[in-house]
This record gives structure tokens, sequence and C-alpha cells, in this order.
């Protein structure tokens, strides 16, 4: 369980320029649910799910995980809950160029330092679940926006986290990439995964699967739907 | 195999598969980077072993050799001088030498002409000379062959070639005529009594600079030359020869310098990127810097190893054809000598420190700062 308590996040505080991108969110993620925060651009969805996947700490307020404050952990133990906890599918994909498909999977696992051949074949596993395993060897730029999205989602899986976080996931999609990506989240949610989406799309934020919709405007939870 | 090797691994395997992504540019810093080593490796291989070389040859040469000097100038010894030495107290044996140099102008060289010592490997017969492997290559000679030399004084004198000097001591020999002593003084007109200089052994190795000391003051018109000082001059023409190459390189090396700097240091925006994607989907900026130090160990290391395998050949397999004029000097009967193989410690860690290492911190140093980031960037873009 996820649990954010008066969370607030300033940027360039201190300067001229200083911006509260978050102000005073309280929110409880429940395990195995999907959830969608939808809102305009600049309403904080994004840096909502940075504070909740450990990329970034609040200015102030707590983000605990199963009962665990982690929001004053140094950077060190949020990179290793990050990695272990969390998979992230970004707007533009952030895929490295030049690299194959199967080595951007593989990606998140090198830190860890596991069985390289395990490593290998649950890559393969996740390319042939993704139905991408003909495109294994192909170098990313040569894939389709689609393939590349799947893509992404694998590298999210590589180390089976318990929590997917997607940031815009069907921005670059049309119509029908975008009903198979909520086809995918789905399986990862009946696999009982957490599902965190944010979004803008009706697509998305209006599909049966979604169990809480949550409202962002300047910062704040408008609603919860 | 533990998790730290196999990390290890990964980050390696992630690191050529990232520099296999530009494939053109890196290899061409490979080349240069290799042809860099090369050339240093070369000269200091070379040097190196060109004084080891030296030094087994100066090794058997007297302690002391005596010369005498008129107006500043090297002159002949006159009779009386090498019994003056024998009394000298802890001079151990004395022996005058007769030696000269000729010019052939059939050839446009010079020759030393010597007369070998009473225990030398190759005594000569009178009519008969023994000649250095360059000169009989320059004159087309064989054993059994005549040749004719005109003496400085416009006399003809022909003689017989007994032998040709072994190929092994070229070094030393390449332009060597060995005559007897009646014939370098009937070809040069040297009187009876009179030698070019004396060799001297002395009793005991600690007192050399004493005894020079006591020969000077006895005769104070000769010059004490003492082995370790002649050992100290190649050392010097060695150095500076080396010296001459390496300012001669100095130009591609600061070239190389500033290209591997920029190459090494200068982050793309690219490479931030994907930074800040390597952060955001679970790497620490540890790992990061990891795999930026393998990268550039991997690239320095590889050239490093080729360049010194390159120059190892080069030196003592191609007889360092690119350097030899500068390094052995100019002369019209080129010795032909393979140098012994000799791999100084302290030189392959000097050139290890000069090349691998900077390369190494200009490729992760620079990362840092990029590695520090906050890995949300990435989420925005």
């Amino acid at each position: 369980m996820i649990e954010l308590l008066n969370v607030r996040k300033a940027y360039n505080q201190g300067r001229s320029n200083e911006f509260w991108a978050l102000d005073g969110i309280d929110l409880v993620v429940e395990r195995g649910r999907m959830t969608a925060f939808r809102g305009p651009s600049g309403s904080g969805k994004t840096t909502l799910l940075t504070l909740v996947g450990c990329l970034a700490r609040p200015t102030s307020g707590r983000v605990r995980l199963d009962g665990r404050d982690i929001s004053g952990l140094p950077e060190r133990f949020l990179t290793q809950i990050r990695r272990r906890t969390f998979g992230f599918v970004f707007q533009q994909f952030n895929l490295i160029q030049g690299l194959s498909a199967r080595d951007n999977i593989m990606l998140p696992a090198y830190p860890l330092g596991g069985d390289g051949r395990a490593l290998r074949e649950r890559a393969e596993e996740l390319l042939v679940a993704l139905r991408l395993g003909h495109r294994g060897d192909a170098r990313v730029e040569w894939l389709s926006g689609g393939e590349q999205q799947r893509v992404a989602i694998a590298r999210a899986l590589i180390n089976d986290p318990e929590v997917v976080i997607a940031d815009e996931p069907t921005a670059n999609l049309d119509s029908a990439l975008a009903r198979e990506f909520l086809a995918i989240v789905e399986g990862l949610k009946d696999q009982g995964k957490t599902i965190l989406l944010s979004s803008h799309d009706p697509l998305v934020t209006e599909a049966g699967m979604v169990d809480r919709v949550h409202s962002l405007r300047d910062g704040r939870l408008v609603t919860a739907g | 195999m533990p998790a730290w090797l196999t990390r290890q691994q990964a980050l390696i395997d992630f690191t050529l598969a990232s520099l296999a992504r530009r494939k053109l540019k890196n290899l061409g810093l490979l080349l240069v980077y290799t042809l860099i080593v090369f050339l240093l490796a070369s000269v200091m291989l070379f040097g190196h072993a060109l004084r080891r070389e030296a030094a087994a040859v100066l090794k058997d040469s007297p302690e002391v050799i005596i010369q005498r000097m008129v107006a500043g100038r090297h002159d002949l010894i006159p009779p009386g001088y090498l019994d003056r030495l024998g009394h000298i107290r802890g001079v151990q044996s004395q022996q005058g030498r007769l030696w000269g140099y000729y010019y052939d102008p059939v050839v446009k060289a010079n020759y030393t002409v010597m007369v070998p010592g009473p225990d030398a490997a190759s005594p000569v017969a009178t009519g008969r000379v023994v000649v250095g492997a360059a000169m009989a290559r320059a004159r087309g000679l064989a054993p059994g062959n005549l040749i004719s030399l005109r003496a400085y004084s416009g006399r003809l004198f022909s003689f017989t070639v007994a032998d040709v000097l072994d190929h092994d001591s070229e070094l030393v020999s390449a332009d060597l005529v060995l005559m007897t002593e009646a014939d370098f003084r009937a070809f040069f007109e040297i009187t009876a009594g009179h030698y070019t200089d004396i060799v001297l052994s002395v009793a005991n190795p600690q007192e050399v600079r004493n005894v020079a000391a006591k020969i000077s003051a006895a005769l104070p018109d000769s010059r004490p030359i003492l082995r370790d000082e002649v050992l100290r001059t190649y050392e010097s023409v060695f150095n500076w020869r080396e010296g001459i190459v390496l300012v001669l390189l100095a130009g591609a090396l600061l070239a190389f310098a500033i290209f591997a700097w920029e190459k090494a240091s200068g982050l793309s925006a690219e490479e931030k990127r994907e930074i800040g994607i390597l952060k955001a989907i679970g790497w620490e900026t540890g790992d990061v810097l990891k795999m930026k130090f393998w990268e550039g160990a991997l690239v320095s290391l590889t050239a490093f190893l080729l360049g010194y395998v390159a120059a190892y050949l080069h030196v003592f397999h191609f007889a360092s054809a690119l350097f030899e004029p500068v390094l052995k000097g100019w002369a019209v009967l080129y010795p032909r000598f393979e140098l012994t193989p000799a791999v100084d410690g302290l030189q392959v860690a000097t050139l290890f420190f000069f090349t691998v290492f900077p390369y190494t911190v200009a490729t992760t140093v620079p990362i840092w700062r990029a590695a520090i980031t906050d890995p949300d960037a990435a989420m925005r873009g």
C-alpha cells in the first residue's frame, strides 16, 4: 500500500521562479488496483508519479510504502526501492537508441548482478508475451510506435516489480494502439500488480479496468472517482 | 559467480554494446590511440634495448684509457709512457693500443683500423686482415679476397681478407679492419714504441678514480678516460636521441591529448539523456560511473595492449624500421644487428600511467556531474 500524507513539492524553491507542483496531497493507493490520475497539463500528475515511484523526494509531507516512510531516504536507498518495486513506462518511451530491443529490456536488471542466462531467458519470455519475439535483435529506432511502447513495458517488467507506473502512456498512440496498451495493463493487473497511470485521455481514464480515478488541478486533488 | 562480478560483467556487456553503436567513431579513436602508444612504446623499447646492448658491450671494455693530449688534441703516446704507468701504485696491467681511422674513397666510408690485443679472439697474420660485416658488405668482400688500400702516405697496400667478423658483434664491429701491429705501423707510418692510447686495468675497482688522479699528476699531458664516463656519455647520447624523437612526437601527442580529452570529457545531449534514463530505470550514480569507467578502461587498455605489442614487434622483429635513422645515428656503414628483447617494468608502468590513466579519468570524471542529476528528469522528457 502506498500512502501520501500532506505531500508538497516545490521546484526552484527560494528563487524568484519558485513553483509548487503539488500542494497538500493526501492519498492512499491500494495494492493490486489500477489507479489513474487525470488533469490538465501542469496539474501535477507527473510530479505525483515521480514521488510515488521514488524518482524524487517531496519538499514536505510523507510518502509511505507498505507503512515504511520513504520520503527522507537517501538517493541510494531510494534507487534500491525503485528498481525492485517499481517499473516505469514513460510518455516518450525513453528507450536507448542504437541498442536492440532485448538490450533495452535487460537494462534495469544490470545493476542487480543476477545470472546473465536467467536474465536473457526472462527478457525472451517478455518479448514473446508482448508479441515482440521476432523483434528482439532489432534496434529500437527501427520499431513502430506500438512496438517501442511494448519494449518500454517489457523493460518496466524485467525486474518483476509490484507496481507499474505509466506516465501519459497513450499520448503518442492512436486509438487502436491505446486499446492494445490497456489490454496489456489489464493483464498485469490480473497478475496482481498495482498500476498507476497518469493521462488526460478519456480512453484511459474511463476504461472499465481502472478502479479509481483521481483528478488533479493546480497541484491539488479535486475529486476522486 | 559472486554478484559483484556478474554486475561488472553486465556493465561491461552494456558498455561494449554501447560502444558498438558508434563503431566508426570509436574504432577511429582506438586506432589513433593505439598509434600513439605504439610510437611512444617503440621509442622507449628501442632506447632501453640499445642502452642495455651498449652496457653489455662496454662491460668488457678497459677500466681506464689513457690518451695523450697536445694542444688540446688527441696525439700519439710517445715511448716511455707505458713503463712510467707501470710504476704507479694500483695499476695492475697496462697495454698500448694501436688504432685509427681510414677513409675509403671507394665506398665513401670511414673504417676503424685496429691491431687486436694479444688475447684477441681473431688473431691475424701479416699481410692479412679481418674485416667487419658492414665493411665486407660495402666492398663485396669474402674470405680469400684481396683488398687494396691507399695509405695516407700515398703508398698502395694489398691485404688478403682472412675472415669476416661475426654478425653477432656487428653493433661494435661493423666498420672494423683488424691487422697485425707491423702492418698497422707500416700502413699509418707510426714508428715503434708509439701507440694511439694505453689501456689500464686497476686492481681495486674502488680505486679507479684515485689511480686516474695519480696518472694525471704523473703524466700531466695525458687524459684518463674512465669506463663509467664512457657509459654515462652513451647514456646521454641515447637520452638525447630519445628526446629528439619525443619532441618530434610531441605535436602528435598534444593533438591526440586534445582530441581524446574532447571525446572523453565532452558529454553530448544524447549521452546526458541516456544517463537520465538509466537513473530513472534503477541505476545508481555509482553504476553509471562504473559503466563509464569501463568504457574508458576498455578503450585505453585495448589501445595500450595493441600499441605495446605492435611496438615490441616493430623494435625486436622489424629492427625499428621507423626510427632507425634517428635513434641509431647516421653512418655510411650501418651495422645490421638485432636487439635482444628487453622490457623494463618501470617503463611499462610509466607508459601505462601516462596513457591509460588520463583517458580513463577523462572519461569518468565529467560523468559525475551528469550522473548526480535527479532521476525524475527522464520523466519530464
